[in-house]
């Protein structure tokens, strides 16, 4: 079951909302349609489920209207159409004391800006959603105390929001919303307003967070290296509408449309890319039973100067190179498990590129990817630095 | 052309609102003495008892609170001291008083009225725009105009004087009330409202504490505002101050005249202040 599901949400903005929704249809842009009919397009027709316990980032520029969905889901903007299911319950359809609930007990938010009240220690700040909920005094005062604990903010509990820097302020945005103990959080840029040691510590943090806690994030941004590294699946939009959903892989090697490519371009590969994206198929023999013979005809056949010794089930044997099997045809050795090289290095298929590109330069032969102790690709110098230059091919990501 | 619009009788406005006034007048004559009886008897009442309290006490006690209220400055606290023993060497002790009754009953009763009728216009679009005008009406009418009917509906004396000033004094309290809510940033609204939040429970937890100082604020113009009114008020029987001013200019008597509206002046910067120190303390 899935936590939240979003079925072809739209929110427009203004009076003439029939007939911009035409124009939607039509394909036409933002700008056209506000200039014809004085509406604005704030997300369009957008739909999507997300996994309980699942990070789930939302990705756009600004005007993307991706600040705008993510205030749709705890309706603090109404829908214009379309269904939201929290739990399988649809909140678009409920009433103001129904919504309540389930902003009180499901679904929590933190902003960009903390959204922290200034006249209010940060004890009070972070009992605030306990409070509101009708928590008695002694057992909300523990609950935040304890939030604040995790967040290691507790002596700083009788100061001020002004008191402490964004990065703390931002600690306590969000241990007022885990203090209330919802399922779903809602993060709207939560990080954004930070510097960028300060959001990579807190995006650290958020993902220990998550391993223990296991809450189900809405996590929007405009910066796609946060969405890669803290998402487990991305959205990103365009003119209120999304245009892709998938994952950090999924959206850097298949991207769905020119847009989405010209937002990659300027990725750090070596940081999103794993061995996986870029090994290619290699050339196999087994040398339990084909000869060396076999193995030069395989080398001549595929055009390659070395071949993989890999027993079933894919056990990685070593490797032979053409020199090695010429001496063993002119030895007469007809057992190739004599020739084979077993110097070969292994690394394992979720290794970042960035942490393969050490090794490979290093090693004169071909290394080895390795899923389960299983051989699954190797990794060829020329390939990598070919992946790292453009956008990976479907050539060399069709392998496996 | 001038002749075409001669031609268009005139509207008998003026004796419309007359008939209006009689016809209130008329039919709620009971309430209306109701009103003034039991207001003037409490502010009676209070002037009394400020009478009781020795000037000297009095005195003491307010400079204390202006010691406190400034930070323990001294400078409000030597004024006060001196302005009042002032006051009090000049004779003026007892108009004084009922000056405060007039101007406190005044600012509580439009804080009373104007704070809540703020708040409604800042939660309702369709309210605010009819309020607007309603308060640019209240304050550019000369405050004179609102002492005909106040005479007409209480008589003379204090309560019609409390009555015209409030209407000519709510008009900060409601508008500032209204901006303050309003000014309240819209993510802490949203943050309010994201945890469940009832409508109370986010006027009185984040919008009316954030909305504090800008109210507090518009408290103080009306304070002002209510002292500024009390010599028109006078002019319809109520004691004070403002009936020593009023009395020096109808006999041409600069002296009296300027003994008595440099007490208002003492009087009302020291208000003004006061109220001051209390908002940037607390805001």
């Amino acid at each position: 079951m899935a936590k939240i599901r979003v079925e072809n949400v739209s929110k427009i903005f203004g009076k003439k909302v029939t007939q911009a929704e035409e124009l939607v249809k039509k394909g036409k842009s933002k700008s056209t349609i506000l200039k014809e009919t004085g509406a604005t397009v704030g997300v369009y027709d957008a739909s999507f489920e997300v996994e309980e316990g699942e990070i789930f980032v939302i990705m756009g520029l600004s005007g993307s209207g991706k600040s705008t969905l993510v205030r749709l889901l705890n309706r603090l903007i109404e829908p214009t159409t379309g269904q939201i299911y929290i739990n399988d319950a649809d909140v678009s359809k409920m009433n103001k004391t129904q919504l309540r609930q389930v902003r009180r007990n499901s679904i929590n938010m933190v902003f960009q800006n903390f959204g922290l009240f200034p006249h209010q220690t940060i004890l009070k700040n972070t009992e605030y959603g306990l409070k509101v909920r009708g928590v008695p005094k002694e057992e909300r005062k523990i609950k935040a105390e304890k939030a604040l604990e995790n967040a290691g903010l507790i002596d700083f509990k009788d100061q001020y929001p002004k008191q402490l820097s964004g990065g703390m302020q931002q600690r306590v945005g969000l241990a007022r919303a885990l203090a209330n103990d919802a399922e779903i959080v809602l993060m709207d840029e939560a990080f954004s307003a930070l510097d960028p040691l300060i959001r990579k510590e807190m995006q650290d943090e958020l993902l220990e967070l998550q391993q223990n806690m296991k809450k189900t994030i809405i996590f929007i941004t405009h910066d796609l290296n946060e969405a890669l590294r803290i998402g487990d699946r991305i959205a990103i939009m365009k003119d209120g509408q999304i245009i892709q959903i998938g994952t950090g892989e999924e959206i850097l090697t298949n991207p769905a449309d020119e847009y989405v490519s010209s937002f990659i371009e300027d990725i750090d590969r070596s940081k999103v890319l794993t061995a996986e994206n870029i090994m290619v198929k290699p050339v196999t023999i087994n040398p339990a039973h084909d000869g060396p013979k076999m193995a030069l005809k395989r080398m001549k056949d595929e055009q390659v100067s070395m071949v993989l010794a890999v027993t079933p089930p894919k056990q990685l044997v070593g490797y032979i190179t053409a020199d090695d099997a010429l001496r063993c045809a002119k030895e007469g050795q007809t057992n190739l498990m004599n020739c084979v090289q077993q110097d070969i290095l292994t690394v394992p298929h979720d290794l970042l590129l960035e942490e393969v590109l050490p090794i490979i330069s290093d090693s004169k032969t071909p290394v080895a990817v390795m899923k389960n102790n299983q051989l699954v690709g190797v990794l060829i110098r020329g390939v990598v630095i070919e992946a790292l230059a453009k956008e990976t091919s479907a050539e060399v990501t069709a392998h496996e | 052309m001038n002749n075409l619009l001669d031609q268009i009788p005139m509207m008998p406005l003026a004796k419309w609102t007359n008939n209006a006034m009689d016809y209130i007048t008329e039919h709620g004559q009971g309430f209306f003495d109701a009103i003034q009886e039991n207001t003037e008897s409490m502010m009676l009442a209070v002037t009394d008892f400020l009478l009781m309290v020795p000037a000297i006490v009095f005195i003491l006690l307010v400079a204390v609170l202006a010691f406190f209220a400034t930070k323990k400055k001294l400078g409000l606290t030597i004024f006060a001291v001196l302005g009042l023993l002032f006051i009090y060497n000049q004779g003026l002790w007892n108009d004084l008083m009922n000056t405060v009754t007039l101007v406190l009953f005044a600012s509580l009763i439009s804080i009373i009225i104007g704070i809540p009728v703020g708040i409604c216009m800042s939660k309702s679009r369709v309210f605010e725009s009819i309020m607007k005008p309603v308060l640019d009406f209240m304050q550019t009418m000369p405050g004179f105009v609102y002492l005909i009917p106040a005479v007409a509906f209480f008589g003379i004396g204090l309560v019609p004087g409390v009555f015209a000033s409030i209407i000519f004094s709510i008009p900060p309290t409601i508008r500032f009330t209204n901006l303050g809510i309003q000014q309240v940033p819209k993510e802490l609204i949203e943050a309010s409202e994201s945890f469940g939040s009832t409508g109370p429970q986010k006027l009185f937890n984040v919008e009316l504490p954030l909305a504090k100082s800008t109210i507090m604020a518009g408290v103080n113009q009306t304070v002002m505002l209510s002292l500024s009114m009390v010599v028109i008020a006078s002019m319809i029987g109520a004691e004070g101050l403002g009936q020593k001013v009023l009395t020096a200019v109808q006999r041409a008597d600069v002296g009296p005249g300027f003994v008595a509206g440099l007490a208002l002046v003492i009087f009302a910067i020291l208000i003004d202040r006061l109220t001051q120190s209390f908002n940037t303390k607390k805001g």
